[in-house]
């Protein structure tokens, strides 16, 4: 998997141009030294708290975090396990609510919008990939990358449109080198090509910001290294701005800034 | 879309939510089965009540009767004309059936029904019912050489052969009379039963009668009967076997004369054996005496001679056990309910015949309008039957009843089987929901999977059920083979097969309601998936 760089840079552009289509409600990516002049900053946490409840006890794992995220960046938030860095990424990519403080995508509050609208921010501005890379065991590569997709389109649009779809999906797999996988099932393949699938589930809304949850914390450390190249390339080629969580310092040296998380608090490293 | 696909795929790989619809398919296919079976029981049972009952019955509550019915039958004209096709008078009393058998007098209590023998049939279906070819085409009350049917002739093939109506007729009445002629002293009045000659041990040989019709003297045949040469003298005699009665002054001859004619329900006529056989006491050709009540208070007993002629079946025990016919003229005679005067006779009810059946209620409300309700009860066939409909109806309500809790329990399958689904795919539900599906469209997989589930136990039932429907009988009498025991006995029941009636209505009743207990079953498992946090979803392992 030496040559996935290449490969990203050669299937790069067409990938990018298939991937979003003009009906999706989305923002273009805009490289980084484009946006300079208007705000850098593409999402940011302010005052974050968060705690959990256990029977009656509280157990607090945010205190007040502060995160600025630049756009076209690639963050890299370290921390010991329980230091909270997995529940500050949900709360980023709205799959929870702080119990206080505000999270702004493009300096819009994101944290307190309605359900649906926090639904469609996760369907089309954010990508997501996890440790255990959750892909839906019923469908296949393909379909799993399809996903968000169908979850975007109501069935009759999909299904117009499911040619162009299937394409920019394909694409996808063909980018992150899983081409020959489109058929098989999850369980068929190894952690590193589930987790590159994930990659490509992730941008195939052609999301503006990856959130990536320990993305090579259940992989060989060959293999995890494989899969933040291929974040690195996507990072550099098509200017993806990228958070991701780590609790190994290795990996997140790969990363443009660290962000360190101790005791719920970040300490800038 | 993704709803759809992940259904589709939760449905072709979840085999125990298979598993559980079982239930729905095996309570649809019986709710459709039963339904059909007592929909056909109670459509059989009613084509056949009111093919012996007309339509509407105006009747009165004495045995007297009412006078002149055919003042009655315009006025009823005048009152209903245009709803009506035919009508007829008829009078009903209770009576008591004696014959001889085996040497003894079996006495049976019967219904008397008193008909017209022209204008009874085309009332009702009567003459359907009627063992004879020609009495099924053109009713009468003279006695038939011979020819009438061996089998039911409303059953098919499934029928019983009935070898002992082969010699029923004329034929078996003159080698009768010939026998009593032999075995009753010259000077005994032929035609009197009333004191029968025991049966004396024959010495004759070579019985080649097969099945007597009765008992008696069965061992006697007519090769042996020249011996005693009277009596062929006397059968030689009938030159003309059609003068049906004597001549003025001439004495009653049973081989050449028939008392009046009386029809019989097959029930009186027989028993069944054991084994099912069916044993004839009477059959036509044999002479039966009635005793019942005469018109005027208090009545009395009166008693007169019939000769069977036909044997009435219409497969409802209680009228084939219980139902007589004579000419109404006869009895109205005999009963003294005609006016010596005028002529006008009394009847007990006038039987109408409806060109729409669905207008008996309407006729019947018409008629009780018109004629004071003290002296005349006024019915239509269903309010005559209301119990026994009623009955079938309600057994068809408590089973469905009952059929539907089996559907509903399969309901508490799915739930629960849901309950587990929605637990092992606690982590997909994350998964989506990290992808931004929203917590409706997670509630649109749970409760469209129930619906798909629904719909394939469901539609599974409804092939199953109407495949049942289409050979109950051939499944009956597979598992009468298996089990060595019949399922469907055609002597217990009024029929030889098993009637079937599905109504188009029902089906999709019972099939919808399985399908809303299997959408209402997984609503409340989707909607805790619905409600899940989507983080804990994810960290679920």
């Amino acid at each position: 998997m030496s040559n996935i760089e290449q490969e990203v840079q050669l299937s790069a552009p067409p990938a990018r141009a298939a991937g979003g289509g003009p009906h999706l409600v989305r923002r273009r990516l805009v490289p980084a030294a484009a946006a300079a002049g208007v705000d850098t900053i593409e999402l940011r946490a302010d005052g974050i708290k968060k705690s959990y409840h256990k029977a009656s006890l509280e157990i607090p794992v945010l205190r007040g975090v502060d995160l600025q995220v630049r756009r076209g960046e690639f963050l890299a938030i370290i921390g010991q396990s329980g230091s909270g860095k997995s529940t500050l990424l949900h709360l980023l990519g709205t799959l929870d609510v702080p119990d206080a403080g505000r999270i702004l995508l493009d300096g819009e509050r994101i944290d307190n919008q309605p359900a649906a609208a926090r639904d469609a921010l996760r369907n089309r501005r954010f990508g997501m990939i996890f440790q255990f890379y959750h892909l839906l065991p019923e469908f296949s590569m393909l379909e799993n990358v399809l996903a968000p997709l169908m979850i975007a389109h109501r069935t009759w649009g999909y299904l117009r449109r499911k040619r162009q779809l299937i394409e920019s999906a394909t694409g996808l797999l063909d980018l992150v080198g899983l081409s020959h996988r489109v058929k098989h099932k999850p369980r068929e393949l190894s952690g590193g090509e589930m987790q590159r699938a994930a990659i490509a589930r992730a941008l195939v809304t052609a999301p503006d910001v990856l959130l990536a949850d320990e993305p090579t914390g259940n992989l060989d450390h060959q293999t995890g290294h494989e899969i933040i190249r291929i974040l690195r390339t996507l990072n550099r080629e098509r200017h993806l701005t990228i958070v991701m969580v780590t609790h190994d310092l290795e990996i997140a040296r790969q990363a443009d800034r660290i962000v360190r998380l101790h005791q719920g608090r970040v300490e800038h490293a | 879309m993704y709803k759809l696909l992940l259904c589709w795929r939760y449905l072709r790989t979840r085999y125990i939510a298979l598993a559980s619809i079982i239930s729905v398919t095996l309570g649809v296919a019986t709710m459709i089965v039963v339904n059909s079976v007592m929909a056909g029981f109670s459509h059989e049972m009613q084509t056949r009540i009111h093919g012996i009952l007309s339509d509407v019955v105006v009747e009165s509550y004495s045995l007297e009767g009412f006078y002149d019915p055919a003042r009655h039958m315009r006025r009823i004209e005048q009152v209903a004309g245009q709803h009506i096709v035919g009508m007829t008078a008829t009078v009903t009393v209770p009576a008591m059936l004696s014959f001889e058998y085996g040497g003894q007098w079996v006495t049976r209590p019967v219904q008397l029904i008193g008909i017209d023998e022209t204008t009874y049939s085309a009332a009702g279906d009567y003459s359907r019912y009627l063992q004879h070819p020609e009495n099924r085409r053109q009713m009468s009350f003279e006695l038939k050489e011979s020819g009438y049917l061996t089998r039911d002739p409303n059953a098919g093939l499934e029928a019983a052969e009935r070898p002992q109506l082969k010699e029923a007729g004329w034929r078996l009445r003159r080698r009768k009379a010939e026998l009593q002629k032999i075995w009753q002293p010259p000077t005994a009045n032929v035609g009197d039963r009333d004191n029968p000659e025991p049966t004396q041990p024959t010495p004759l040989t070579s019985p080649s009668v097969e099945n007597p019709p009765s008992g008696r003297l069965a061992e006697f045949t007519d090769g042996t009967a020249a011996d005693t040469g009277e009596s062929l003298q006397g059968a030689g005699e009938t030159v003309d076997p059609f003068a049906r009665r004597p001549s003025k002054g001439r004495k009653f001859d049973p081989a050449v004369d028939q008392h009046t004619g009386l029809v019989l329900g097959i029930g009186l006529a027989s028993y069944r054996m054991a084994d099912g056989e069916e044993r004839f006491l009477v059959v036509p050709g044999d002479d039966v005496k009635l005793t019942f009540p005469t018109a005027g208070t208090p009545p009395r007993a009166i008693d007169d001679s019939f000769t069977v002629v036909d044997l009435y079946e219409c497969k409802m025990s209680e009228y084939d056990s219980s139902f007589v016919f004579v000419p109404i003229e006869k009895l109205q005679q005999l009963r003294g309910m005609i006016e010596p005067q005028t002529g006008t006779a009394f009847v007990t009810s006038i039987q109408i015949k409806l060109k729409d059946d669905s207008q008996g209620p309407l006729v019947r409300d018409k008629l009780r309008a018109a004629f004071p309700p003290q002296v005349y009860g006024i019915h239509t066939w269903r309010d005559k039957q209301g119990p026994l409909l009623a009955a079938v109806q309600m057994e068809t309500a408590i089973l469905n009843v009952l059929l539907f809790l089996i559907i509903a329990v399969a309901g508490f399958g799915i739930l629960a089987i849901f309950f587990m689904i929605v637990v092992e795919k606690t982590r997909d539900i994350g998964i989506l929901k990290s992808l931004g599906a929203s917590g409706g469209g997670i509630m649109g997989i749970f409760v469209g999977y129930g619906l798909s589930l629904g719909i394939v136990g469901s539609g599974a039932g409804l092939v199953l059920g109407l495949l049942m429907v289409v050979y109950i009988n051939e499944l009956a009498d597979a598992l009468a083979v298996v089990t060595g025991h019949e399922v469907f006995d055609p002597s217990i029941y009024y029929f030889f097969q098993i009637p079937t009636s599905t109504d188009p209505l029902t089906v999709a009743l019972i099939v919808s309601g399985a399908l809303a207990i299997a959408v209402m079953a997984s609503i409340l498992p989707a909607r805790r998936a619905a409600r899940m946090q989507p983080v804990e979803a994810l960290r679920y392992e």
